[in-house]
């Protein structure tokens, strides 16, 4: 009796399970690739108030500071560095620097490659 | 079909696209600042812009001459052909260097303690009204025009000056004598002859001239600005969308344009996929819209994802201004200015980016911003894609082409062949599976001559010319 009761239930639980990947089958594309994103990321989209894609979008560029800033762009270019060695050796000491002695940031001033 | 400005379909007997020009450095590696972010004909189309990440601005000029030279030029590995003298006035004539500035420098607003990038987010051209030329290039914070003018003659001859510049000794001048213009080589200048800034809190996205060729517009997040082109001190605002509180905020304006011929209207899209239709007649704030054009969404096909691909990247209103074209994630849409209800055209782009949408995502593709443009006679449309893959529609016939801006269809009068994604199990030869899509290589940026069938189309840091084959 409680065998036919197990077998019953299983037999249930399969037909569940079919019919779940009957529905997903039947599922448009965009909410299967939604159903992936959810399963790595549970968190997304349940933080209230405003879309963050947009408050991102709005803050594009924002630094702490205008120190944080300088850290940010050294990180990127890690061959020059804010304090770099041979600058050392100018500004420091007896030698009052100028804006002129400091490390610029690249500028652009390369001509553009299009222009051969 | 022969003519300038038809359509852009497939084989047989239509349009075939061949390789005319592409400009670039040859080495592998790509530098930030040289990746295009815009490009630009001018009204005739003799003149071509492009900008760049590093704030660089880099003018074309079209070749009048029409001869029988095929030249290869070793050091720069830069291809490019004339068209023999039996073909029609109206095809050839490569487009070359004319001029190059820096029309933007990074900068840092130790105010908001924000970085404003120098990277050229728009180029449009002013229309021609005098010997020289006129540009507006902005970054996310400033406008600029531009003047470009030519220089070809020189004074000599003057009574205080010798001619490298040193002042003459008064005493030693005896006689008077009236300077004369004599010929110098050609010396192309660009100065900025205004600079309109300080007027955007937000990322400045479009900007527009005004049929009235006295107005321009200037769109950021949030609002949108009306400028003088004389005026630099003072703009008006004619939209704004911010809200009170910024935690309501649930749309941002994308992209700005003023009708082609009516100076009092201006169509602006949001991220929600909407476009709004403003008339300046109707209030000085045009807050309040004229037409609403928005496509009904089937609820059940909600998803998350759906917002983000339903954002609109650009849009433009068609030539004759009838029409307006909006590209957003995965499609193009031509709306009749007049039904505000559903578009009357919808184009798939990329439709096989839907089962990927998950990792498109995490890589932040799904953010991509692509441009679309319009032919000359309005029949044909053209948007990018991935995988260096541009798409063109033919609105008449209904066929549509995906062709490939790539060094291997480099080859000078190479026919480009029309490209295949697979998205099934079996590939065929030729075809690119969509796993194989390299989505680094984007097409956000492409032009039309707005006379003749003549494609720039920027694929990253090189720029392709692409002309039609006439046969």
């Amino acid at each position: 009796m409680s065998e036919n009761r197990e077998l019953e239930v299983q037999a249930e639980e399969t037909g569940e399970e079919k019919q779940d990947t009957q529905e997903k089958g039947a599922m448009s594309p965009e909410k299967a690739e939604e159903i992936k994103l959810k399963a790595k990321y549970p968190v997304l989209g349940l933080r209230p108030g405003g879309s963050e894609f947009l408050m991102k979008r709005l803050q594009k560029g924002k630094y702490f500071d205008s120190g944080d800033y300088n850290m940010a762009k050294a990180k990127m270019k890690n061959k020059q560095p804010p304090s770099s060695g041979a600058d050392k050796n100018l500004v420091t000491g007896d030698h009052i620097p100028t804006p002129e002695d400091l490390p610029q940031r690249k500028s652009s001033l390369v001509a553009s490659k299009l222009a051969g | 079909m022969a003519g300038p400005g038809g359509g852009g379909g497939g084989g047989g007997n239509d349009l075939q696209w061949c390789f005319s020009q592409v400009k670039g450095a040859v080495d592998e590696d790509v530098a930030e600042a040289d990746i295009i972010s815009t490009v630009e004909f001018n009204y005739s189309g003799d003149l071509l812009a492009t900008g760049d990440k590093g704030g660089r601005v880099v003018i074309f000029q079209r070749e009048q001459e029409v001869g029988n030279e095929f030249e290869f030029s070793g050091t720069k590995k830069l291809i490019y052909f004339c068209q023999s003298k039996s073909r029609p006035h109206h095809g050839g004539g490569e487009y070359n260097v004319y001029s190059t500035f820096q029309s933007h420098e990074p900068e840092f607003d130790y105010l908001k303690s924000l970085e404003i990038e120098e990277k050229i987010n728009k180029i449009r051209w002013l229309p021609q009204q005098n010997a020289a030329h006129f540009l507006l290039s902005t970054n996310d914070k400033t406008i600029k025009l531009w003047k470009i003018s030519e220089r070809d003659k020189r004074a000599e001859g003057y009574n205080l000056k010798e001619e490298d510049g040193r002042f003459r000794d008064p005493v030693r001048i005896t006689t008077l004598r009236v300077p004369v213009l004599k010929p110098m080589d050609l010396m192309v200048e660009a100065s900025p002859r205004r600079i309109f800034a300080n007027a955007h809190t937000y990322h400045i996205n479009s900007i527009s001239v005004n049929s009235d060729y006295e107005t321009y517009l200037s769109s950021d997040d949030l609002r949108i600005n009306l400028w003088h082109l004389e005026i630099t001190d003072r703009s008006f605002n004619i939209v704004d969308v911010k809200p009170a509180n910024m935690e309501e905020l649930t749309e941002v304006i994308t992209a700005a344009e003023c009708h082609p011929h009516q100076c009092n209207v201006f169509a602006y899209s949001s991220s929600k996929g909407t476009i709004r239709l403003c008339d300046m007649r109707a209030g000085a704030l045009c807050d309040k819209h004229s037409k609403f054009f928005e496509e009904p969404e089937d609820p059940s096909s909600r998803s998350f994802f759906s917002e983000i691909i339903s954002s609109i990247s650009d849009v433009k209103f068609s030539h004759n201004g009838r029409y307006m074209m909006t590209r957003d994630y995965l499609s193009v849409k031509v709306w009749d200015v007049n039904m505000e209800t559903r578009p009357v055209e919808t184009y798939q782009v990329h439709e096989y980016l839907r089962s990927k949408l998950c990792s498109l995502y995490e890589n932040d593709c799904i953010f991509d911003k692509f441009e679309c443009c319009w032919n000359g006679l309005d029949s044909a449309i053209m948007t990018g894609s991935y995988n260096n893959f541009f798409r063109m529609f033919d609105r008449n016939t209904k066929r549509d082409i995906t062709l490939e801006a790539s060094r291997e269809s480099s080859k000078p009068r190479a026919i480009l062949k029309p490209r295949k994604v697979c998205t099934g199990g079996k590939r065929k030869k030729d075809e690119i599976s969509v796993d194989s899509l390299d989505f680094n290589k984007k097409i956000l940026h492409t032009a039309w001559h707005p006379k003749e069938n003549i494609i720039a189309v920027a694929a990253t840091n090189h720029l392709y010319i692409f002309q039609d084959k006439v046969n």
